[in-house]
């Protein structure tokens, strides 16, 4: 498994890991955004931004396998996406388990690692020493033996990236994991994720509604909007004349001092002043 | 009581189905299927009454109907087994059929108060020898089903989104284990009847998961909660007039009650040292809060 990895890695030595040519999304009837263009290459950490219903998700589930593009070619390690690829972990975007859910995370994270085989292993201590291991990497051994029903939004989001990070995957897809956190855990897990991308060398593609927390550790923007999809650094794409040409209207992107960005004229803004 | 072939039979025959019951029943709980469960033996009710009518042992009706429900909901699609409306729509039809049926049966034998009683509220203590031996063939192989498709359910259950990313079959998955319940509540309807199918299904399963948090101990206490009612119901019964299933139904009543009202309160305390202090810490703080709040209204 692993040397056919290397070998994958060999062969796109561009570093180019995701790479998107013309790419169209959505339906026949109904494209959510087209002609996109972009590539990412190992351990870059990337932020998926804009407006609700823009098609954040819809990239996901493209990577995934999940969807087939409309047009254009969409290459994972040089391959097709396809269902169950074992090299992306994914935390879609959820809400808590019912406070009924009496079950422990480590189950969770054990699943994120053997959920897919066959067969009834229930005492294997394999499986159980990788879980233990994922939940160190994202500082959550503590939660280990509690309930998921009664885990908070932080600790939950922990859990996720966990039962995502167990099966070392080379790609991590996060779907909104910074909603409905406050500005502490955000900072917390922020870290977190910020750590697993750089330890690992994992590329992680984050769908976040604010870019303020996320820009200094970011490496590129995703700003899909207006059916149009901009990929960039973030000084390149969080400007007034890129945003104003993605959106079609003039579009101002101010920022502070600290060098937070506020995103003026459009109506659902993605950028809040701090 | 040994000596009597009726009771070795419902011994037999409880103790499968109880373990199946416990087995089955954790993911029918955790799956929140429940309703669907039970949807499933009130359609086996009108299968199992088209039985009597011509003339063959139930359980081949109780099979025919409840799995031909299983496929039924399966092909309305993901997720389907939360579509209560729909369900509860078949199950309103098949319960009418099944009156219809034992009806007709009642107009040339003269006992359809006998057959309805006992689809109902189960007959354990009527179960013919070829019947145990069904029941064994049915017991291995939902146990073998279910022990193949451990993994993936669990995953499945628990984290739906990511099992079906990570190449799950989920359909496929699902409608695997809606057959599975499907036999399963059709060989538990012959213990329990139809109406007290979840004293075997669910309220064992429920009652474990609050006893622990790792499925497979949840799977081995429930298992073990409904082999201990089956069991001492039929010892309890027996000197008795009183009917097995009203004291298997007691006793999974009664066990849950306990354990989850009175078992929280007697619960040997399991803290970290890590948590007691946080407890402590919010314990100060919250003190803190109301002594300044209170502070600041006095001013």
């Amino acid at each position: 498994m692993s040397i056919v990895t290397h070998e994958a890695i060999a062969q796109t030595s561009d570093s180019r890991l995701i790479s998107a040519e013309n790419l169209s999304a959505g339906y026949r009837e109904k494209i959510v955004w087209q002609r996109a263009n972009f590539s990412f290459g190992r351990g870059e950490f990337v932020a998926v931004i804009g407006p609700n219903g823009a098609g954040k998700t819809t990239l996901f589930r493209l990577l995934l396998g999940l969807q087939p593009p409309v047009h254009g070619s969409l290459k994972i390690f040089g391959a097709d996406p396809r269902r169950g690829n074992p090299q992306i972990g994914y935390v879609p975007q959820r809400h808590a388990f019912d406070s009924e859910m009496t079950v422990e995370s480590l189950e969770l994270v054990r699943l994120g690692l053997s959920g897919k085989r066959w067969g009834f292993n229930p005492f294997s201590h394999t499986d159980r020493d990788a879980a233990w291991a994922a939940l160190e990497a994202v500082d959550a051994t503590e939660l280990a033996h509690r309930p998921l029903g009664v885990l908070s939004g932080g600790e939950l989001q922990r859990i996720f990236l966990a039962e995502a990070l167990v099966s070392n995957p080379d790609i991590l897809l996060l779907d909104e994991p910074l909603s409905n956190l406050d500005l502490k855990r955000e900072t917390e897990l922020l870290h977190l994720i910020n750590q697993a991308v750089r330890s690992r060398g994992v590329t992680a593609l984050l769908v976040a509604h604010n870019i303020n927390p996320l820009l200094p550790h970011l490496d590129k923007v995703v700003y899909i909007a207006n059916g149009k999809v901009a990929t960039g650094k973030p000084s390149e794409i969080l400007t007034s004349e890129s945003l104003s040409a993605l959106y079609g209207i003039q579009v101002e992107v101010l920022r502070d001092p600290h060098g937070n960005v506020a995103i003026i004229g459009v109506e659902e803004h993605h950028g809040d002043m701090v | 009581m040994w000596q009597f072939q009726f009771m070795q039979h419902a011994f037999e025959t409880g103790t499968i189905v109880a373990i199946i019951a416990g087995v089955v029943g954790y993911f029918v709980v955790l799956r929140r299927s429940a309703f669907t469960a039970h949807a499933f033996s009130e359609i086996g009710f009108a299968g199992a009454a088209g039985a009597f009518l011509i003339g063959i042992a139930p359980i081949w009706g109780l099979l025919l109907g409840s799995t031909t429900g299983g496929l039924a909901i399966a092909a309305l699609g993901k997720r389907a087994a939360n579509r209560d409306t729909q369900i509860g729509i078949v199950l309103a039809f098949s319960l009418g059929l099944g009156l219809l049926f034992i009806d007709l049966y009642g107009y040339s034998t003269g006992e359809n108060a006998a057959a309805a009683y006992s689809i109902l509220f189960g007959e354990i203590l009527g179960i013919s020898l070829s019947q145990v031996n069904i029941t064994y063939v049915a017991g291995a192989l939902i146990l073998g089903g279910m022990a193949l498709i451990y993994r993936p359910l669990l995953f499945s259950s628990l984290d739906e989104d990511v099992a079906e990313a990570k190449g799950l079959p989920m359909l496929i998955l699902g409608i695997v284990f809606l057959l599975i319940v499907a036999v399963a509540v059709s060989f538990a309807v012959q213990v329990t009847g139809v109406l007290l199918i979840f004293s075997l299904m669910v309220t064992p399963a429920a009652t474990a998961q609050y006893l622990t948090r790792k499925p497979q101990w949840a799977i081995l206490i429930s298992v073990l909660i409904a082999l201990a009612a089956v069991w001492s119901g039929l010892f309890i019964s027996f000197p008795t007039i009183y009917p097995v299933s009203f004291f298997i139904t007691a006793e999974v009543f009664i066990f849950y009650l306990i354990v989850r009202f009175l078992y929280p309160k007697i619960r040997p305390v399991k803290i970290p040292r890590g948590d007691i202090r946080n407890e402590q810490t919010a314990r100060v703080m919250n003190n803190m809060t109301g002594k300044v709040s209170v502070d600041k209204d006095s001013r």
